[in-house]
């Protein structure tokens, strides 16, 4: 029996074929996934590890709060002539490194004054390494010689072949201060690795890097070699003594493996991400799988039923129909799991395109990828093979001897509208407890998805009923401008509403989703824009290039200087720990109320004392604050600071530009290492105008990473932002559409093939070749139309019902109209491009064979 | 050699017919109130081992709920069938299943063979459902007798409707049923072809002594048979011994003029 159904298969291939392609490009998208996350990660961990591979034990400052601008603790350097003096220790050597991501950035800049890599958050590390000891150095000379004294630097291998620079060329340099000119003495490669994408790394000698990076007299890390057979853990015993408690003394391959950990879990976002949008398309894909199935069962009734008559069982018959669903999976599954190559090359296309390339090695094929994308394919696949399997058995064995055999109704269809309406509700339950009182990420997001999940099949299950008005709707065009052929069209969509519905729900989801998408893109575009407004009061903001970076703090005394400005109010930025958690705190000068706009809740309406604090409403809130009350915060030094609530404001939740506290600038200052810039906003005389722009701008020349920009201008940029996540949905949604693309071809063409003698006798009566594509193009518009006239509205719905959600943070539910009309319109372009293969088979029938089939 | 196969007592009835196939008081309506129709009146029936029996009647006659009722295809509003002393009117899904592999073999008047398989496939089909292993001389057999041994490896597709049927005959005898039932099998074929596989019919019946019951409304069919029943609005109305076609068609006449 298995043998039948896989022969009957083969017999089939070009059919399977189209099957599987649902699901192959939702497997593809897992695997491509999965080979690029492990790629990068292992480029990363390869980078790491082989970094203290000769490394005995680390000696490096703590990371003390996480993702902190100024990066972790420092030790000081006169540690290292104590390790060195410990009789176990054969070597040991100083550096300033830190792979962390944030930290140790040191800008390169171009001849054209434009900064060079760093795009889309990518690091732009600045070392300080001892070339005497090259067994501690991550970096390997290419060419030239290593950095010795001020104004020398290495640059990496693929950053300077991308950029044109090589030994003897100078290249500007800046840090914490202005640019300054360096030459180029070497190139060195990292490890093994190729290209570390957009990220960039210059070297220098340790005492150019402690002052470039403002680390006087301190060092990120000490790497020892131990003495011969002196074991690694021993020498770290020894050696944790010396070590004050900012620091911490880790073998090499603990640290180079905790230092790949990290970057790892912050690429699983990505990860999670990308996959949750291959789920999407594999569940899209399981509506093209069972509809498919369910048809071609439908056709083959009669099969089934001489089946039965010659001694196959119930079960037997659905055996064969899953066999045949688990064959069509897996073959689609083991296509997807290559196609994932290409797809991961895609997606990195993608990064790359977005400015942001990641690095890459060899290209990891981890178990792990095949065992899931096989799972996954060939779970869709079965799973979506159930139904139509069990009508499969429903077909009875006299179907054998009569003719036209139809698949008697199944018991539950009588029943199905109301499973509709209870999975609907079930799904608005869902949906309102996730928006409404659920709590934490995983609160809100899981009922959230499982409501919208449960949302679609709903919606799909009633939507049969909803075909015919529908169809009568969006088919009235075709059934007047498009003749006879068209009316017939029309005619055909709801001859089999079931089908055209679940044709139809398959393109619904994908469209439901990018409507949401847009709908709720626009209305946070809006209410961020709003609430920029709201906030920020000055003539000019300065930002980092990205807008999002800490700045040197040294460009805003600079463009203090320039002339015709009234006013420069700099925003420190750091994080700090306060209660266990990260906060940001913010450092600013008693004229800050003149340029940002507090919403006071308590206390005086003031700029911030020596040690008091300007805390956020939900700050305070979480921590049960009130005015007058204190607490410690810990910056990634380690110190100890002691603040008092002076007053608290309220900066919304929509987009605050400043989310902890504010202290003074002095106290920031004083008590933050190396403080540098979130903003600096900017008042002149007369307002800003383009010749005050150009002085402002030629202030900040020594500044090429320094973004200025007219109020107006940065909170368009910034909601701008949006618009770019926005594009990024939307590329990954378009997989869903395209997979339901597949659904509609696969449903022409089975529908072609069914109504063979029907198509016969048109052409019989006179029915033109164009007319009967004609015919099969309308038909497939219409469906396709049904699909947006579904998807369209339950989008906004949806949109709707979030931004309900989100109505306290400021989020308004605006309609993108014209949005909305090109997706329409594309569901018109997919409905023709689907129709294009079946409209020509039908087309090319031979009249006499089509009357004569059977 | 008989090809009935004795079968456990279950499910015997205590006054079960002793005929392999065997029919009581059977009717079947279909539809309900005004649109009732009344297929099947009342009929008795007793089919004889090893002979070859024939329905016939005019379209509507009833003679194909006939057939689908003796074969298990569809129940009888009131009455019984027996098969090999078996009252299949009171089996489940399951037990039915179970007896179509053991007793019966169905031939079809579109043949209904399996497109993706070759002929020899199609044959075993039954046996390889049921998990059974073909009896290979048996095969070779049947495959020589139906004359098919150069068309073994042939698809459906690329056999003539004559050949399709062989197989299909061939298909119907693998599993040496207690009872073959031939649904008007030369209703799609020539009438040179119909001669051919009548004859087939007919030698198989002899060789084996196949239980045969033949639906049709072909005299020539009906004229190989060893009896021969008329069936008009429900209900036997006259049961003839071999005959000849011209004999069948005088007694249609008749059935049509009264």
């Amino acid at each position: 029996m298995i043998g039948v159904a896989v022969k009957g298969l083969l017999g089939r291939k070009t059919r399977a074929l189209l099957t599987g392609l649902a699901i192959i490009l939702g497997v593809s998208m897992v695997s491509g996934t999965y080979v690029l996350t492990d790629t990068i990660n292992k480029a990363f961990t390869g980078v790491l590890v082989s970094t203290y591979k000769n490394t005995s034990v680390v000696i490096s400052g703590k990371e003390i709060v996480k993702g902190a601008a100024s990066g972790n603790a420092t030790v000081s350097a006169g540690l290292l002539d104590k390790v060195r003096a410990v009789p176990d220790v054969q070597a040991a050597a100083g550096g300033i490194l830190n792979f962390g991501g944030s930290t140790d950035l040191v800008k390169l800049v171009g001849k054209n004054g434009a900064t060079i890599g760093g795009k889309g958050g990518a690091p732009t590390f600045g070392f300080g390494l001892d070339p005497r000891y090259p067994q501690f150095n991550p970096m390997k000379l290419a060419s030239g010689k290593w950095a010795a004294g001020p104004g020398q630097v290495v640059v990496e291998q693929g950053t300077a072949s991308k950029h044109g620079l090589h030994v003897g060329s100078r290249v500007g340099v800046s840090a914490d201060g202005p640019t300054r000119q360096y030459t180029i003495t070497g190139i060195a490669k990292l490890g093994t690795v190729s290209t570390i994408g957009a990220a960039t790394i210059a070297v220098f000698d340790i005492p150019t890097a402690q002052k470039l990076l403002h680390k006087p007299g301190q060092l990120d890390v000490i790497s020892v070699v131990g003495r011969k057979g002196v074991s690694d853990k021993t020498l770290a015993r020894e050696l944790a003594p010396l070590v004050p408690s900012n620091a911490q003394v880790e073998t090499g391959a603990d640290q180079g493996h905790k230092e790949a950990k990290n970057i790892t879990q912050g690429l699983s976002f990505i990860k999670y991400l990308l996959l949750s949008f291959a789920g999407i398309a594999l569940f899209v894909g399981s509506f093209v799988i069972f509809n498919t199935i369910a048809i071609t069962v439908a056709q083959r009734a009669r099969e089934f039923a001489t089946l039965r008559t010659l001694g196959a069982s119930r079960r037997q018959v659905l055996r064969s129909v899953l066999v045949e669903a688990f064959a069509i999976g897996l073959a689609a599954a083991v296509i997807g799991l290559f196609l994932g190559l290409a797809i991961a090359k895609g997606l990195n296309a993608i990064f790359v395109a977005l400015g942001a390339d990641l690095p890459q090695t060899g290209t990891v094929f981890a178990t792990r990828t095949v065992v899931v994308s096989l799972l996954a394919g060939v779970l869709v696949t079965v799973l979506a093979g159930i139904f139509p399997a069990l009508q499969a058995t429903r077909v009875p064995p006299i179907a054998a001897v009569r003719e036209g055999a139809v698949l008697p109704r199944s018991r539950f269809s009588r029943w199905s509208t109301w499973i509709a309406v209870a999975l609907v509700l079930l799904a608005l339950a869902l949906l309102a407890d996730g928006l409404f009182l659920a709590s934490g990420i995983a609160g809100v997001l899981l009922p959230l998805g499982v409501g919208t999940l449960l949302l679609f099949i709903g919606v799909a299950l009633v939507s049969g009923r909803l075909v015919k008005p529908l169809a009568a709707v969006v088919g009235s065009p075709a059934r007047r401008a498009g003749g006879t052929p068209g009316r017939l069209a029309s005619e055909n969509s709801t001859r089999n509403p079931g089908r055209t519905a679940n044709t139809a729900a398959a393109l619904m989801i994908g469209l439901a989703l990018i409507t949401f998408v847009a709908t709720l893109g626009k209305g946070l575009k809006a209410s961020d824009v709003s609430t920029l407004k709201d906030q920020v009061r000055s003539d000019y903001v300065m930002t980092a290039g990205n807008g999002f970076d800490p700045f040197p703090s040294e460009a805003g005394d600079a463009v203090a200087a320039a002339p015709g400005v009234v006013l420069a109010a700099s925003a420190r930025t750091e994080k700090a720990r306060i209660f266990g958690s990260t906060v940001d705190v913010a450092g600013i000068g008693p004229a800050f109320a003149r340029v940002y706009h507090f919403k006071w809740k308590k206390g005086p309406h003031e700029a911030p004392q020596a040690n008091g604090a300007l805390v956020t409403k939900s700050f305070a809130d979480k921590n049960h604050l009130a005015v007058g009350d204190l607490f410690t915060a810990r910056p990634p030094s380690g110190r100890r600071l002691t603040f008092g609530v002076q007053a608290v404001f309220d900066p919304g939740q929509m987009d605050p530009l400043f989310g902890g506290i504010m202290i003074s600038r002095n106290a920031f200052d004083s008590g933050f290492p190396r403080p540098k810039n979130l903003f600096t906003f900017v008042n002149v005389r007369g307002g800003a105008s383009d010749s005050t722009t150009a002085a402002l701008k030629q202030a900040l020349g020594g500044f090429p990473d320094v973004k200025l920009r007219t109020r107006d201008a940065w909170v368009a940029n910034r909601a701008h932002g949006v618009d770019q996540l926005l594009q990024f949905l939307y590329v990954l949604l378009a997989l869903s559409v395209i997979v339901s693309l597949f659904g509609m071809v696969n449903t022409l063409v089975l529908s072609v093939f069914e109504r063979t003698r029907e198509l016969g006798m048109l052409r019989a009566i006179g029915m033109t070749r164009r007319q009967v594509r004609r015919m099969i193009r309308h038909e497939s518009v219409i469906t396709a139309l049904i699909g947006a006239g579904l998807g369209l509205p339950l989008g906004l719905f949806l949109a709707a019902l979030v931004t309900q959600g989100l109505s306290s943070q400021g989020v308004g539910f605006h309609v993108p109209v014209l949005t909305l009309v090109i997706f329409a319109f594309v569901a018109i372009v997919a409905g023709v491009v689907a129709a294009v293969v079946p409209a020509r088979r039908a087309a090319r029938l031979n009249v006499l064979h089509a009357l004569q089939y059977e | 050699m008989s090809q009935a196969i004795a079968v456990p007592a279950e499910g015997v009835a205590e006054r079960a017919p002793s005929a392999v196939v065997a029919a009581r008081e059977l009717s079947r309506q279909y539809g309900e109130g005004d649109t009732a129709v009344l297929a099947l009146r009342g009929v008795d029936l007793d089919v004889q081992r090893e002979k070859l029996t024939a329905v016939m009647g005019p379209s509507g006659s009833g003679k194909s709920t006939l057939m689908h009722l003796l074969a298990g295809l569809d129940m009888p509003t009131a009455g019984d069938v027996w098969i090999d002393g078996t009252n299949i009117t009171k089996l489940g899904d399951t037990e039915l299943t179970k007896l179509r592999r053991k007793h019966i073999g169905f031939i079809f008047q579109f043949f209904n063979l399996l497109p993706m398989l070759t002929a020899e496939e199609n044959v075993t089909l039954p046996l390889s459902i049921a998990g059974q292993k073909p009896d290979k001389a048996w095969l070779e057999e049947l495959i020589g007798k139906v004359g098919l041994g150069d068309r073994r490896t042939h698809r459906p597709s690329e056999l003539s409707g004559g050949q399709q049927q062989r197989v299909a005959i061939a298909r119907a005898l693998v599993s040496r049923p207690t009872v073959m039932f031939a649904d008007e099998p030369t209703g799609n074929l020539d009438s040179t072809t119909s001669g051919e596989i009548l004859e087939l019919l007919r030698t198989m019946v002899e060789s084996y002594g196949q239980t045969t019951v033949m639906v049709t409304h072909d005299p020539q069919a009906a004229a190989i048979a060893h009896r021969i029943l008329f069936l008009s609005d429900g209900s036997v109305v006259r049961d003839m011994g071999p005959s000849d076609a011209s004999d069948v068609i005088a007694a249609m006449d008749e059935l049509s003029r009264r």
